[in-house]
């Protein structure tokens, strides 16, 4: 009666199948419904695709593994909302190829430092982070300000995540190299052409060196709208769509 | 050699010629053409690798080496898997201490002009030096010793195998040379970039094959459950890799992609992978090592065999369901939060079945622990597996989660089992191998084994409690509140309360990392000859056993 | 039937299969039939000779 069994003790490749099937079903029923049940994002205002510069300097960010450290999720535990801000929403890291969330705080929450310091802040904090945070036990990125930010593929990154349903337009595909440079450089030829591609973003030498764009203009612009995007008047976090 | 036999082994140098020869070519067009220094360094490694493996693969048709050929078995790469695993070993553990100590100084290990050594460049150096190269090629060299064992049948695909063990080595090499340049993808312990996920994947592939087809050639009708666990582990392991690294690469000729998937979805799918890395490499990989080594030293069946098929089927069917628990309280929806904490919690069982089966293998031979260390670091080991397999489901609770996560008690965990379960019983096995395949009576020094253990058991123990203290402390510290209705703490105050504990933690690595140079000096010694050679009738060839498995 | 409802569906049944495979493996495991060829098949690591 018990006889199946057998096959598995016999039979490698009955084995083999017996083992995919047994792993493969808790992977479709667990991340399957993600990509079709409408309420897992919620729809906010305010989360918009990474401008060239930006997006240059989450891949610095990435790099750098800085979400070894730090994470880009807050829970809605009291303590966080009060530490950190709103909690996180799924909607805010749509347009996240790969996620950041973080498993580890070495060092505090990113997700909404977006706006909570100046440049010069970040500036002074990532070239030495202990001349700012005495207790700080962060490595220096002093190299990062005099490395100059390669623009050349940066239509390419815009094109892949297109290609990945983050709705870039052709005209800001066509304009990446020049509006990862212009973004910083605000007294440049391209800043007009960026602030008509990117309404309300800012645009400014993030790292204090107007002759050159550097890798760590393209971090501090990029932790700069970290989390501040949405539109939290617009939000009701217990609105009945947004109960999951 | 037999006719057929010869045949069979121009076929797979053909085989791999072909593989050789396409990956330097490739290589040599990415060096070529690579849109940066970084991933132009890497294609130029590549392409060396590939030329020394062409070279090492001629050597081989002009000159077979027939040492080897005088076993039943195929023993070379097996000691090749052991030298890999020992040096590995030492390289992570070592990186872990350097990182440990950044920690705890970051104001003598670090330099501002020089991002090589940065915390968030070491850290999956680490992490994949100890899990994959340490880790993996210990299972790798186990599963072909155990495999041929249980299946008396010699190991399948003529120099199949070494490819699988050098191509698993540039892997390794590929992916830790990246992260110092700052190439990552950028999610946990699956940071290689998209070129050294697809080299895996063929090296993966040929390992199954090679796994599989001593199988297909075995003498024995009943496939010992040892196994099952390393089939569970090879494919497993395979699915998880090529589903959450697909990815589009910016260029063909540059290291960065973007994951196909993104926030909430890529979350969920990479601690899918992340989890169950933990559970099919980690933990049913190493099960098998534990359902041979255990019963083999001890030279007694295992407790119960009913148990282990329960074991398996519990074990590899509860744990893919149990990665959610990663992401208790973010954006990821609290259904899967809830399905993944319901089967997390469940997994304690078939865990602690797998404990008492290793454990009570011993029953009637508990003796043994006094006189021989090396059963008794296998045996610790289980009692380690126990501990943290209880630890895991409590910590995937969500309300102890809401304390635990984030904080360093999360490390703790992890090197609880990494330190005290997947460490030990891969000393144990290597341990049990060096004599075994390098026919001697005994090891070199089994004084020296013990102070391997002890110097490991105190390292762990600091570890891990001072990790635990560490953890809660934080936890309890960032949840504060003063008599105001204020947050007590600001950040920068939980860090500088680290501080003492970061230190203690260092302390542990160091010692673990103390007993590990111990036991590589041991099993050189081993190895070399300095322990009494074994005079064993299996040894002599066996003509007929030979032509059969050829 | 929306999508949600098909994954509610989709999640009960594979649990409830994989549970009725679950409980077949140990009620396989533990016929009393079946006890010699397992006690058999545990010793298979001691049985090889190519060891010391």
């Amino acid at each position: 009666m018990w006889s199946f069994h057998k096959w598995f003790e016999r039979h490698s490749l009955l084995l083999l199948i017996g083992i995919l099937v047994v792993v493969s079903i808790g992977g479709i029923v667990q991340i399957a419904p993600l990509f079709f049940i409408d309420s897992t994002i919620e729809r906010v205002e305010g989360v918009r695709p990474y401008t060239p510069l930006e997006l240059a300097g989450r891949e610095v960010y990435i790099q750098e593994g800085c979400y070894l450290c730090h994470s880009q999720m807050i829970r809605p535990l009291r303590d966080e909302v009060e530490r950190y801000g709103h909690y996180s929403l799924a909607a805010e890291s749509m347009y996240d190829h790969p996620f950041q969330w973080g498993s580890k705080r070495t060092g505090p929450d990113l997700a909404r430092v977006g706006g909570r310091y100046s440049d010069e802040w970040h500036r002074a904090h990532l070239v030495d982070p202990r001349s700012v945070v005495p207790e700080s036990v962060m490595p220096p990125y002093a190299f990062l300000a005099h490395q100059d930010l390669d623009v050349r593929h940066m239509d390419e990154h815009l094109r892949v995540n297109r290609l990945l349903r983050v709705p870039y337009s052709d005209d800001q595909i066509a304009h990446a190299n020049a509006d990862a440079v212009a973004q910083a450089t605000p007294d440049g030829d391209g800043a007009a052409g960026f602030a008509q591609r990117y309404p309300n973003v800012a645009m400014r030498d993030f790292d204090g060196d107007p002759a050159h764009v550097t890798k760590m203009d393209a971090l501090i612009a990029y932790l700069q709208m970290l989390g501040a995007g949405v539109n939290f008047s617009t939000y009701h976090a217990d609105a009945p769509e947004n109960q999951r | 050699m037999p006719e057929a036999a010869g045949e069979k082994w121009r076929a797979d140098v053909v085989g791999i010629f072909f593989i050789i020869a396409v990956g330097a070519c490739l290589a040599l067009m990415g060096a070529a053409w690579g849109i940066d220094t970084p991933f132009q360094a890497q294609m130029w490694t590549m392409l060396a690798a590939f030329i020394l493996g062409g070279a090492a693969l001629l050597s081989q048709i002009a000159k077979p080496p027939v040492a080897d050929k005088a076993s039943r078995y195929e023993n070379g790469v097996i000691k090749a898997g052991v030298f890999a695993s020992m040096f590995w070993g030492v390289a992570g553990l070592l990186v872990g201490l350097i990182i440990a100590l950044q920690l705890a100084f970051p104001n003598i290990f670090y330099f501002p002009d020089f991002g090589w050594l940065n915390f968030g460049r070491l850290r999956p150096l680490h992490t994949s030096a100890v899990i994959f190269a340490f880790g993996g090629n210990v299972l790798i060299a186990t599963s072909f010793y155990v495999v041929q064992r249980t299946c008396r049948a010699r190991l399948a695909g003529g120099l199949w195998p070494w490819l699988v063990f050098w191509g698993y080595q540039l892997f390794i090499v590929l992916a830790g040379t990246g992260y110092l340049m700052g190439i990552t993808e950028g999610r946990e312990y699956a940071e290689p970039p998209w070129y050294t996920d697809l080299w895996l994947t063929i090296v993966w592939v040929v390992y199954l094959l090679v796994f599989l087809g001593t199988i297909w050639k075995r003498q024995e009708k009943h496939i010992y459950v040892a196994n099952w666990f390393y089939l569970a582990f090879i494919v497993t392991i395979a699915m998880l890799h090529i589903v959450n690294n697909l990815a589009i690469p910016v260029d063909f000729a540059g290291s960065f992609s973007y994951s196909l998937f993104s926030g909430v979805q890529d979350a969920l799918t990479q601690w899918w992978y992340g989890h169950n890395a933990v559970g099919f490499f980690l933990t049913a990989g190493f099960l098998a090592i534990m359902y041979y080594f255990i019963p083999k030293r001890a030279e007694r069946p295992v407790y119960s065999y009913r148990l282990s098929i329960i074991h398996f089927w519990a074990l590899i069917f509860l744990y893919i369901w149990a990665g959610p628990h990663h992401l208790h309280y973010t954006a990821l929806p609290q259904w899967a939060q809830t399905l993944g904490m319901t089967f997390s919690l469940m997994l304690w069982m078939p865990s602690w079945g797998g404990m008492i089966n290793g454990l009570m293998t011993l029953s009637g031979a508990w003796d043994k622990l006094r006189t021989d260390p090396v059963l008794r670091m296998l045996v610790v080991s289980v009692a380690f597996y126990g501990m943290s397999t209880f630890e895991g489901p409590m910590m995937s609770i969500r309300a102890v989660n809401s304390l635990s996560h984030y904080t360093d008690w999360t490390i703790g965990h992890v090197h609880s089992g990494a330190l005290g379960w997947v460490g030990f019983v891969s000393f144990g096995a290597l341990y049990c191998l060096v004599p075994w395949l390098w026919k001697r009576q005994r090891l070199f020094s089994i004084a020296l084994v013990d102070w391997h253990f002890w110097l490991a058991t105190i390292g762990i123990v600091l570890y891990i409690t001072s990790m635990w203290v560490a953890g809660i402390m934080q936890g309890l510290m960032w949840r504060a509140y003063n008599e105001f209705g204020f947050l007590e703490y600001s950040f920068v105050e939980t860090v500088q309360a680290m501080h003492p504990y970061y230190i203690i933690r260092a302390l542990g690595g160091g010692l673990y990392l103390a007993g590990a140079l111990i036991m590589a000096y041991n099993l050189w010694r081993t190895a070399r000859g300095d322990a009494p050679a074994l005079e064993r009738a299996s040894d002599v060839p066996a003509a007929g056993v030979l032509a059969a498995a050829e | 039937m929306n999508l949600d409802q098909a994954a509610h569906y989709a999640q009960t049944g594979g649990l409830v299969l994989l549970t009725v495979c679950f409980v077949s493996a140990v009620i396989y495991a533990l016929w009393p039939s079946n006890r010699e060829k397992f006690s058999k098949a545990a010793y298979a690591p001691l049985e090889d000779d190519n060891n010391d």
